[in-house]
């Protein structure tokens, strides 16, 4: 068999194989997403969480939702750039862990921190730019969890639900603001989460200006011909 | 093509760094015992001066003290591995292990400023300027978190007594070590060190501000600020600088590090006020470690005996 993935990003990998590992792949893969989660309860279980648990609940749980978010990111451009296109078929796995970690990283924030006082949340939300712009990051993945089935994606169109998930840019920045504006002098983890993210969208970005360019060029190089008679 | 160079000693082979330091220690204090034995002097005379460094070691002859609190005293364990320590790192679970190593002897202390007379005072002298007392005090973090710790030392008032400053001091400055070959968080700029805190000469005089040198009966771990501290229970923790090595005292006010780095979030005050939220959080409220619903944060820690101190102060102005 000729090694999958290893050509450049015209060529494709030998579909067959690729297809059939994946399917013994993806409970490993989606086991390994829940390593971070079963850590923490263990830690918890055998009193390893230190002197202010909570407080490591909460970071952890908001570490890995950046993570997932990030690999999700990551996904399309280490597909474009690899030629390992059956990276695709993790995408919704990452993406759905991101919300996952999310979702107990809110949790642990309204349980543990606020114990359910809607009224300290609500304040929290308005007055706090740093919880304000977290929270904002966890709505906005809410509608992409919910239409993340196969049957959404034919129900919204392609073109739409591609437009739709492209959210998770925003979700991803809201992330890394939240991190940053939270801590109080050592802002480098926060500054390395952002350095991904802005080479993540950096990548489409160059991209996007890049097919515009092209597009120019053909104009451009129509352009010049038409005007010579003129002049 | 990879190459792989062989090593002449095996890795297993090689003895870690602490355990190598600990071995020289070791052996020092063999040689020494040797001498002490050839002296015929009894091993505990010559060991006392250099053994009272050790964290472990016992402060004798502790008073209790009625400024105690009888609230439940927090896990030594959590006390020594949760800190808030800069110099040595940002996260709160590594200074226990970067200190370990810290030298802590010998240790002067800078007196200086507007002073009767300037002086430099091994910290073995100020210790043994008064008797020591324990003083349980809760002690609250900006962050929201609290513990409550057994200090061991005597009030400030009882150094600065004896450095005798003139009519001139109004306030007096704390200035932390600055050492980045044994400070790993100082190789960075997270802060602009050396770490300087301060207080009004009234704070400092008032019998609750401590001049700190132990905990739970013995000396203070390096983590925790050894060998010499203040303590001011009534301020967020930021406040109680941690291995003084000057103190300086001064006609105006003198800068504060927390204050420096972000002038809208800690003020010089930083009194503990559950009424006047820092920017980014609420500080009604804290977790106090060992806990786990968070408990209501009391108007000067719960010190009430230092609000005129304040009297005619706005402290949403002066926070």
């Amino acid at each position: 068999m000729t090694a999958a993935g290893d050509g450049g990003a015209t060529r494709m990998p030998t579909a067959p194989l690729d297809l059939s590992m994946i399917r013994y792949f993806k409970p490993v893969v989606f086991l390994a997403c829940l390593i971070p989660l079963a850590l923490l309860g263990w830690k918890a279980y055998s009193g390893a969480l230190g002197a202010n648990p909570i407080e490591v609940i909460t970071h952890a749980t908001g570490d890995w939702t950046l993570r997932f978010l990030l690999i999700t990111l990551a996904i399309t451009p280490i597909r474009k750039l690899t030629g390992r296109l059956w990276l695709i078929r993790f995408r919704r796995m990452f993406g759905l862990f991101a919300f996952f970690y999310g979702v107990l990283h809110f949790l642990t924030y309204i349980w543990l921190d606020k114990f359910f006082n809607v009224h300290e949340m609500l304040h929290d939300v308005a007055k706090r730019k740093f919880i304000t712009v977290g929270f904002t990051g966890f709505v906005l993945l809410i509608p992409l969890a919910l239409t993340s089935t196969t049957g959404w994606i034919r129900r919204l169109g392609g073109k739409r639900w591609q437009a739709l998930h492209r959210l998770i840019y925003f979700s991803a920045i809201a992330g890394v603001i939240h991190y940053w504006w939270l801590v109080k002098a050592d802002i480098h983890l926060p500054l390395e989460y952002g350095a991904i993210l802005a080479v993540l969208l950096g990548y489409r970005i160059a991209v996007w200006a890049g097919s515009k360019l092209d597009a120019n060029k053909t104009k451009s190089l129509r352009g010049p011909r038409v005007e010579v008679p003129e002049g | 093509m990879l190459i792989k160079q062989s090593s002449d000693i095996p890795s297993s082979e090689i003895t870690p760094k602490r355990l190598y330091l600990n071995r020289r220690k070791f052996l020092a204090g063999a040689a020494l015992a040797g001498a002490a034995a050839a002296v015929g002097l009894r091993s505990g005379e010559l060991a006392s001066p250099s053994m009272a460094v050790q964290a472990n070691a016992k402060i004798d002859g502790i008073k209790k003290s009625s400024f105690s609190t009888n609230e439940a005293i927090t896990p030594y364990k959590d006390v020594t591995n949760y800190n808030n320590y800069y110099e040595f790192s940002t996260d709160k679970y590594e200074p226990a292990g970067l200190a370990k190593d810290f030298k802590t002897r010998p240790w002067t202390v800078t007196i200086d400023g507007a002073v009767e007379k300037k002086q430099v005072l091994d910290v073995d002298t100020i210790i043994k300027m008064a008797a020591p007392e324990e003083r349980i005090y809760r002690h609250r973090c900006v962050e929201g978190w609290s513990i409550v710790v057994p200090w061991a030392g005597f009030s400030l008032s009882e150094l600065i007594n004896k450095a005798k400053p003139t009519g001139k001091a109004k306030f007096v400055e704390f200035t932390t070590i600055e050492d980045p070959k044994q400070m790993p968080g100082q190789r960075g700029r997270v802060l602009d060190w050396p770490y300087v805190e301060g207080l009004r000469m009234d704070e400092a005089m008032h019998p609750l501000a401590l001049l700190c040198f132990g905990m739970y009966g013995q000396a203070l771990p390096n983590q925790d600020g050894a060998p010499l501290r203040i303590v001011v229970p009534w301020k967020y923790g930021f406040k109680s600088a941690k291995a003084i090595v000057r103190i300086r005292f001064t006609d105006s006010q003198p800068r504060n590090t927390w204050n420096q780095m972000a002038p809208n979030e800690y003020g010089f005050y930083s009194n503990v006020n559950p009424n006047v939220d820092h920017p980014r959080w609420s500080q009604a409220k804290e977790r106090r470690l060992g806990e786990f619903l968070k408990r209501p944060t009391l108007m000067f820690n719960g010190y009430d005996q230092v609000a005129s101190l304040y009297s005619g102060m706005d402290l949403k102005k002066n926070f």
